[in-house]
């Protein structure tokens, strides 16, 4: 009787929140205007002291998060494999787009994303030769395959002396600013929203329901998992990118360790969605951040992987798995949404 | 010439000893992949806890047993620690992966990520920094040959063998025969196998599935605690961190092997101590994860389900 009484308000509890979304979300200003008060305010922030120091620093680490978990939620939440190899990609693009600024061309502020476009670029390039070897394995299989990718790749930098071996690449200027990230994860969400709601995103999430009666449907494969490797890896790449013009970098850094903290992000917040994805990686980082201010440093992993156990157990999918948020749905889906 | 061939033997009773270590963890990654068809990623972990263990219990119970022969407090602590870690195993089935079970998969093998953090996090906050393991009984070096140095008299070229590294191999190969006796002849092993053939159709033959999938994680788990005793012992520095970074590399033991198929494991994990040492012995030891996690790309290009395991019939 006591566990009946639960359940109801429970589902009370989500009907609200579902008919609260659904009635913010109906309205299709609000997005455009956050975007654009949010990097107008990220430019002022460059001249007028609205942030501190540490806030600015938490705010870009939210949008290097962001733009980690929506990718790799292109791949594991909307493709429904299981990579593990998300630090792998972002080592790629930081060591790349690293050894851009302060090996090839110095002291060049005005390339920097000409270097975070280069180093997505590589990283996009690894992902399609990882796509290949994919197609041969699937589900668990390309778990180990990714794991041992992110083991190589972590391994080969220690092993190269010009890019500083296993002390890692110091002294990178700090190029990554509040607008630079903020236009970075603007520029995300679009080509992923797009690419979901695409003929490709189709594909890509009929393969996730079942591969096998997708292919005899007429889904190719092979492209369809290709291009999602690509873009997910690309964007890996580019927040890697970003955050080595942050800090220095350590190969150390890109472990399987960095790996789980963005798979605890996207299964967080949701999978299959881009709006659990952004709150994955908010919630995520403000944790992180406020732990570690309180002194908690060790505790820190044990709460978010306890977090992390009891969501798999009580919502399999996430905070928003398979749900989003009106906002990021192009207009035809809303309109056919809401006739349903 | 001589010294060559002794080197090369010297080599071979060191790989032996790693894969042996190997072998044991990889064992537990393959039953439970075997039964559940799930990659239990909180494994290494329950490893790196089986050091931990070890160290506690001997701290504790080299004082009251002071008086016996140390084979026997190594068998008392070995026991105990295979019984506490593969109770813990089995209680993490009981409470996080169970209830899990007809969830998607995706949702047990993060729950599972969820676990191994969880413990080792959890480890961390207890133990912040490495711990050196005490020493069970005296390692008395063998020396199996001994010749006179042509060059140099004052150094003999030897082939040695320890103690520890012979309780390591001879204890290893004890546990894994006695667990192939157990699933090839008993009615449990049976049971686990029909299990791992068809999931669905096994309940229906009144086998108490739940049942025997709690033994597969105390046994798995309990090898896996031994395997963590045995490397504490012989790398007497331990640390929460090698949950990860020997579990890892087990568990490739496990999947070049063909992942589910526990002589496959035995055999992975032989041959990953081997590729390891000489990788070491070649190239450099900062090589050597990257030769070893090579080794499994290869393998699974060529054979993608391991070595000596079979493909899943694939149904729409």
């Amino acid at each position: 009787m006591c566990k009946c009484r639960q359940r109801t308000a429970a589902s009370t509890l989500r009907r609200l929140v579902n008919s609260f979304l659904a009635s913010v979300g109906r309205s299709r200003w609000p997005l455009p205007t956050l975007v654009a008060l949010g990097f107008s305010l990220a430019v002022l922030s460059r001249y007028v002291p609205i942030f501190s120091g540490y806030t600015q620093i938490i705010l870009i680490t939210i949008g290097i998060n962001i733009i980690l978990c929506v990718s790799l939620n292109l791949v594991n939440g909307y493709m429904g494999e299981f990579s593990v190899g998300h630090a792998g990609f972002m080592s790629l693009g930081a060591y790349t787009a690293a050894v851009f600024t302060t090996k090839w061309l110095p002291d060049t502020p005005a390339l920097f994303p000409v270097a975070v476009i280069f180093g997505g670029a590589m990283a996009a390039i690894i992902g399609f030769l990882l796509a290949l070897l994919s197609f041969k394995t699937r589900g668990d299989y390309l778990a180990i395959i990714t794991l041992a990718f992110l083991m190589i790749v972590k391994s080969a930098w220690e092993n190269i002396p010009y890019v500083g071996g296993p002390a890692g690449l110091l002294g990178v200027d700090k190029y990554t600013t509040l607008p630079w990230t903020f236009f970075w994860v603007v520029v995300t969400m679009l080509v992923i929203r797009n690419l979901v709601y695409s003929k490709f995103g189709r594909a890509i999430i009929a393969i996730r329901e079942d591969e096998i009666a997708a292919n005899a449907m007429g889904v190719r494969i092979r492209e369809a998992k290709i291009l999602a490797f690509i873009v997910s890896s690309f964007f890996g790449g580019v927040a890697g990118a970003l955050y080595a013009h942050l800090n220095f970098i350590n190969p150390k850094y890109f472990d399987i360790v960095k790996s789980t903290e963005i798979l605890v992000m996207v299964y967080l917040g949701g999978i299959s969605s881009l709006g659990g994805s952004i709150l994955g990686a908010v919630v995520f980082t403000v944790l992180f951040y406020q732990l570690e201010s309180m002194g908690l440093g060790y505790w820190r992993m044990v709460i978010l992987s306890s977090l992390l156990i009891l969501l798999m157990l009580f919502r399999p999918r996430g905070i928003m798995g398979m749900k989003e948020l009106a906002w990021f749905l192009p207009g035809r889906e809303l309109f056919t949404r809401r006739k349903s | 010439m001589l010294d060559d061939v002794l080197y090369l033997a010297q080599q071979t009773i060191n790989a032996l000893q790693q894969g042996s270590i190997y072998a044991l963890i990889a064992l537990g990654y393959t039953m439970v992949y075997g039964v559940l068809t799930m990659i239990n990623f909180a494994h290494g972990d329950l490893f790196m806890l089986g050091a931990f263990a070890c160290m506690l219990l001997a701290g504790l119970l080299m004082p009251i047993m002071a008086g016996f022969p140390p084979v026997l407090v190594f068998m008392v602590i070995l026991l105990l620690v295979m019984l506490i870690i593969g109770v813990l195993g089995a209680s993490i089935e009981r409470l996080a992966y169970r209830p899990l079970r007809a969830a998607p998969r995706v949702s047990a093998i993060i729950t599972a990520l969820g676990c191994g953090l969880l413990i080792e996090s959890l480890t961390l906050v207890i133990f912040p920094y490495s711990k050196s393991m005490p020493t069970l009984f005296k390692n008395t070096t063998f020396e199996l040959i001994k010749f006179a140095n042509p060059q140099d008299p004052n150094s003999p070229i030897t082939l040695t063998v320890t103690v520890l590294q012979l309780i390591i191999i001879c204890v290893s190969l004890a546990l894994m025969v006695a667990l192939d006796f157990l699933i090839r002849k008993t009615r449990y092993g049976m049971a686990m196998r029909a299990i791992a053939f068809d999931a669905r159709t096994v309940p229906l033959m009144g086998i108490p599935v739940d049942r025997i999938i709690s033994m597969t994680f105390l046994i798995g788990a309990g090898l896996g605690g031994a395997a963590g005793m045995l490397y504490g012992l012989a790398y007497p520095v331990i640390a929460p961190s090698m949950g990860i970074l020997v579990g890892w590399k087990a568990f490739i033991a496990a999947v070049v092997g063909g992942i589910g198929s526990i002589r496959g494991a035995v055999l992975g994990g032989f041959i990953l101590g081997a590729v390891e040492v000489i990788a070491v012995v070649a190239f450099d030891s900062s090589y050597r994860d990257l030769i070893s996690y090579s080794l499994l790309l290869v393998i699974l290009i060529f054979k993608p389900y391991g070595l000596l395991g079979q493909a899943p019939n694939q149904k729409v």
